[in-house]
């Protein structure tokens, strides 16, 4: 009866492996390496990066581990820190040849020592939290009520051309908070501006107000289009922040929405806040002026003549030089929204533009006046300015919805776009909480962790098995097991430790012990009992099994609810808590019967196990346990 | 070895009045506390700024706290922090109409002055570490060279997100205890529900409360531990129900109080001993887990020990005076014997 079907093994070594192989992730350390990232917001690191890093440090006789492209950056891994500071040099120079305007970010960073084949399997270590490594964590807001307000005061303008040009008259448009309200002096004229203005801007309800002796019609935006709003906004910010955190070099950095209106930023290895707030807080312009077309310009763009007075040379993102103007037309400020899009009658891809009130008036003059003529978009980053996209004018364009067109993918509008969205104005954000660790600090609390699980597992391990022999080191050998999986499946889902995971993880051991000790004196009660040896390891589990899943189930609930309402660390606590619950149940009760069978089962006549004294009261009396 | 030699089932229940009154007076007092004293909540729950400071000699306090006074940020808490040299200070939260300095610069200004203070200058240190990774960090230089004052750490809460943490953490509490109620009605009886919950529940008051009279501080890994204590607790009303369940069914003649007796001393030894290696394992994270786990593990630690004996006595005296009787749990199947079978009743 104590027999475990040979496919119960084979689960039991299939876990044991996998455990292995995801655990020892962990222990390789990090070996220095160099990572390159983008270092202006119109430059996308892409694969074929790869070959061009490997092809430099061939030339330079600079061998790496491997280059690996990871999404946002591309990293090679070196031998040694010399040659990390070699390939460092070698790929600045070779990437950057103009060191005042770095086009590539080239950084020292740490990668985990893992063989690649590992890393191909997913076998990563585990993800350090800040407190343990040391870094910076803010929290920021996004201020969704500027962004509304905003909104509000651009379809003031807006209401106001509408109505003009449809000649309807009212007697004031205000901004009131985020609404807007139209005063009109009869209902018949606030009847029709209602229709207008509903088929004009769907983006409003309107209800009519009797004040007075006039109609008002309050104005509000529908939750659905304020949601988008929000949603846009906080999108935009976390794209605008990827880009300007890769400036600072991080290795991994955390940039993740948190609810509605919130985005946590976590850059581990950066200490200086001032530095970090100042790269993060910086905004970007956006400016639209006309190019140059003189003969002088070409000259000029071709490099055999100087820039003409008046004018500027910027960069295309191609690297093409191109001629603009001094005098600025438009700037971000008029610009509220540049959306990817298809053009309705070609289907090519478009960059779709939209003005208000004021800036569509002044591109109407513009284009009215300069058809044929190319317009230059310019972006503004730390004073450095590059030319987004130089279309031609084809036609005036009044209205303020602006199509451009041409020899553009769909990604490569998306990427305008999402630029373009950059210069102007996304909602202010405010930093409601900060936090940072010193390097040292973290290295000591990964230390203090590790000590704390270390020697209450050994007390643990040494009471175990003084008390129940054999049966104890079984337990123990349990434990043991526990705390691989655990280590291994938090490593499988990338999970972040952080000190209260540590000792998350302390816990789920102290409390583990529990089932085996449950399991360990039912059968010493069993064989107290009189029951057959082998009777009384079967009784002994089966009898034990129900309480152990009583007590986990109501341990877990605690833990599901700490991993609701719980953030930051203490989530990384409920977490490590849940998942050890689970990975005890089956080491405490499978890993541990499999071990007994293995040992006992085959015995037929099985006189007595090793499960320490079983003391037995000496007749009379009422005995404390009795079969 | 064999540390518990019973010989007979020890009649706790004959006792349970005491025990109840005792537990009862402990409550009591621990909600006194609570209301007079008050917790010393963290800043993740009040919002505010902390700085630890490490200086190269012994800290002293009072010069730290008047230098940080004269900025005028409002009631100032310097204190140690682990070792003489550590320093950790606690600043309020700043109101929307503090003055134009924002909370977030706050602690900036802070380090700035404490390193006037040691005549300093505050600057940055760029280097790389010897493993190969580029740190930047804020550094307070003497002329000499040295630096008198690192900078561990630094946290900054704003107002609404302590409130929202205050708020998500009072929920989880009562989720918790609702889904443990659900649970123990679901799988043993209402009257146990009713009886694991207050027990239990006595546990989470008596840890809050000797928070609030030792005014130690009250932070997000201490709720966490509370929450884990609440959990594990229950854990152990849940082991001795089921013992209570399994002696109705066999031992027959046996009236409540004696099968309640029973079944305690039955799991006494399993109780000792898994408390006490769990107690092992938090009084490693006592010793070894520095200032951060302390206070965590020191929840923990009166939540084990108070649990022993919340769950024991109170909870099974509770369940006691609700009138537990064996038909709670034994769910006696209706023998359907036919009226007309003239073999009917017959027992060999």
């Amino acid at each position: 009866m104590n027999r475990y079907p040979w496919w119960k093994y084979a689960i039991l070594g299939v876990a044991l492996l996998i455990g292995l192989l995801y655990t020892v992730p962990n222990f390789f350390g990090e070996a220095p390496a160099v990572q390159v990232s983008s270092g202006k917001a119109t430059l996308k690191i892409d694969p074929a990066m790869v070959p061009r890093v490997e092809q430099t440090l061939a030339a330079a006789g600079l061998k790496p581990d491997f280059v690996q492209f990871d999404g946002n950056s591309v990293r090679a891994r070196m031998a040694d820190t010399d040659a990390q500071l070699k390939a460092k040099d070698a790929l600045s120079k070779a990437l950057n040849p103009d060191a005042n305007d770095p086009a590539w970010i080239v950084a020292l960073n740490l990668v985990s020592r893992s063989p690649a084949w590992m890393a191909k399997l997913h076998a990563l270590p585990m993800y350090l939290g800040l407190d343990l490594r040391g870094g910076v964590h803010f929290l920021m807001q996004v201020d969704m009520k500027s962004a509304l307000t905003k909104k509000a005061e651009a379809y003031t303008g807006d209401i106001r051309t509408l109505l003009r040009d449809k000649n309807i008259r009212h007697a004031g448009i205000t901004r009131e908070g985020n609404g807007i309200e139209v005063r009109f002096r009869d209902a018949a004229a606030a009847q029709q501006a209602q229709n207008l203005l509903l088929d004009q801007l769907p983006d409003l309800a309107w209800t009519p107000v009797a004040d007075g002796g006039d109609v008002k019609l309050v104005g509000a935006l529908k939750p659905e289009a304020a949601t988008r709003v929000q949603d846009q906004a906080l999108k935009q910010n976390i794209t605008t922040l990827h880009n300007r955190v890769n400036e600072l070099g991080v290795a991994e950095p955390v940039i993740q929405q948190q609810g509605s209106d919130r985005v946590i930023v976590q850059l581990p290895g950066v200490q200086d806040t001032a530095k970090a707030k100042d790269i993060i807080g910086r905004t970007a312009t956006l400016e639209i002026r006309m190019v140059n077309e003189t003969t002088e310009a070409r000259d000029a763009e071709r490099g055999s003549g100087p820039v003409p007075f008046g004018s500027e040379r910027f960069l295309e993102r191609g690297g093409r030089p191109i001629i603009v103007f001094r005098q600025v037309t438009l700037t971000g400020e008029n610009l509220t929204d540049a959306q990817p899009g298809f053009d309705g009658q070609t289907h090519e891809p478009s960059v779709n533009l939209t003005l208000d009130a004021k800036g569509s008036r002044i591109f109407k003059d513009v284009t009215r006046e300069n058809v044929g003529k190319r317009m230059a978009i310019i972006l503004f980053e730390k004073g450095k300015g590059e030319v987004v996209t130089a279309p031609v004018i084809r036609s005036e364009i009044a209205g303020g919805r602006v199509q451009i067109t041409g020899t553009m993918t769909t990604q490569e509008a998306n990427d305008q776009s999402l630029l373009l969205r950059a210069g102007s104005l996304a909602a202010p954000m405010e930093i409601i909480e900060e936090k940072t660790i010193g390097p040292s600090l973290g290295a000591d609390n990964i230390a203090k962790g590790f000590n704390s699980v270390m020697y209450g597992f050994t007390a643990i391990a040494v009471f175990m098995c003084a008390y129940y022999l054999l049966f104890g080191v079984f337990s123990t050998l349990a434990l043991a097991v526990n705390l691989l999986l655990l280590v291994a499946v938090l490593s499988m889902l990338q999970a972040t430790l952080s000190l209260p995971g540590i000792a998350a993880i302390a816990l789920v051991l102290g409390m583990a012990i529990d089932s085996n000790v449950l399991i360990n004196e039912r059968v010493r009660e069993e064989l107290r009992g009189g029951a057959s040896p082998q009777t009384a390891i079967n009784t002994g589990y089966e009898r034990a099994f129900a309480t152990i899943l009583d007590s986990n189930i109501t341990t877990l609930i605690a833990g599901l609810a700490l991993l609701a309402f719980g953030s930051g660390p203490v989530r990384g606590f409920a977490v490590v808590h849940c998942l050890g619950i689970v990975t005890s149940m089956f080491s405490s009760v499978m890993f541990s019967r499999g071990l007994v069978n293995l040992w006992y089962g085959r015995q037929k006549k099985l006189k007595g196990v090793s499960i320490g004294q079983v003391w037995r009261p000496d007749g009379g009396g009422t005995p404390a346990a009795k079969a | 070895m064999e540390f518990f030699r019973i010989r007979r089932d020890i009649p706790f229940m004959r006792y349970a009045l005491v025990l109840n009154v005792i537990s009862f007076l402990t409550f009591a007092a621990a909600v006194f506390f609570i209301i007079t004293r008050g917790l010393h909540l963290s800043i993740e729950f009040t919002g505010g700024t902390v700085l630890e400071v490490a200086y190269t000699q012994t800290a002293d306090i009072n010069r730290t706290r008047a230098t940080i006074e004269k900025m005028g940020f409002g009631e100032v808490q310097v204190q140690n922090f682990g070792t003489s040299r550590d320093v950790a200070i606690r600043l309020p939260v700043r109101s929307k109409d503090g003055g134009d300095i924002k909370q977030t610069e706050v602690a900036g200004r802070v380090f700035a002055a404490l390193c006037q203070a040691e005549n300093g200058t505050v600057g940055t240190k760029q280097y790389t570490t010897p493993q190969g990774e580029q740190v930047s960090r804020p550094s307070c230089t003497a002329a000499d060279g040295t630096e008198p004052l690192t900078l561990s750490r630094t946290e900054v809460v704003g107002p609404s997100v302590g409130a929202e943490l205050a708020r998500d953490g009072a929920l989880a509490l009562g989720f918790t205890v609702l889904g443990i109620m659900i649970y123990l009605a679901f799988r043993f009886e209402w009257k146990f529900s009713v009886a694991g919950i207050v027990a239990n529940l006595h546990d989470v008051v008596i840890i809050i409360g000797f928070f609030a009279f030792f005014q130690w501080e009250f932070s997000l890994a201490v709720l966490a531990a509370v929450l884990a204590v609440l959990g594990y607790s229950v854990n152990e009303s849940v082991v001795i129900f089921d013992r209570i369940r399994e002696t109705f069914r066999r031992m027959r003649k046996m009236t409540t109080p004696q099968v309640i007796d029973h079944a305690i001393t039955s799991t006494t030894s399993r109780t000792i001993i898994t408390h006490g290696s769990t107690q092992m394992m938090v009084l490693s994270m006592l010793v070894f887990g520095g200032p951060t786990l302390h206070y965590f593990a020191v929840a923990l630690t009166i939540g084990i020990l108070f649990g022993i004996y919340s769950s024991i006595f109170v909870a099974a005296g509770i369940a006691m005076w609700l009138g537990v009787k064996r038909e709670d749990l034994v769910k006696v199947g209706a023998k359907e014997s036919d009226p007309n079978d003239p073999n009917a009743g017959a027992v060999v």
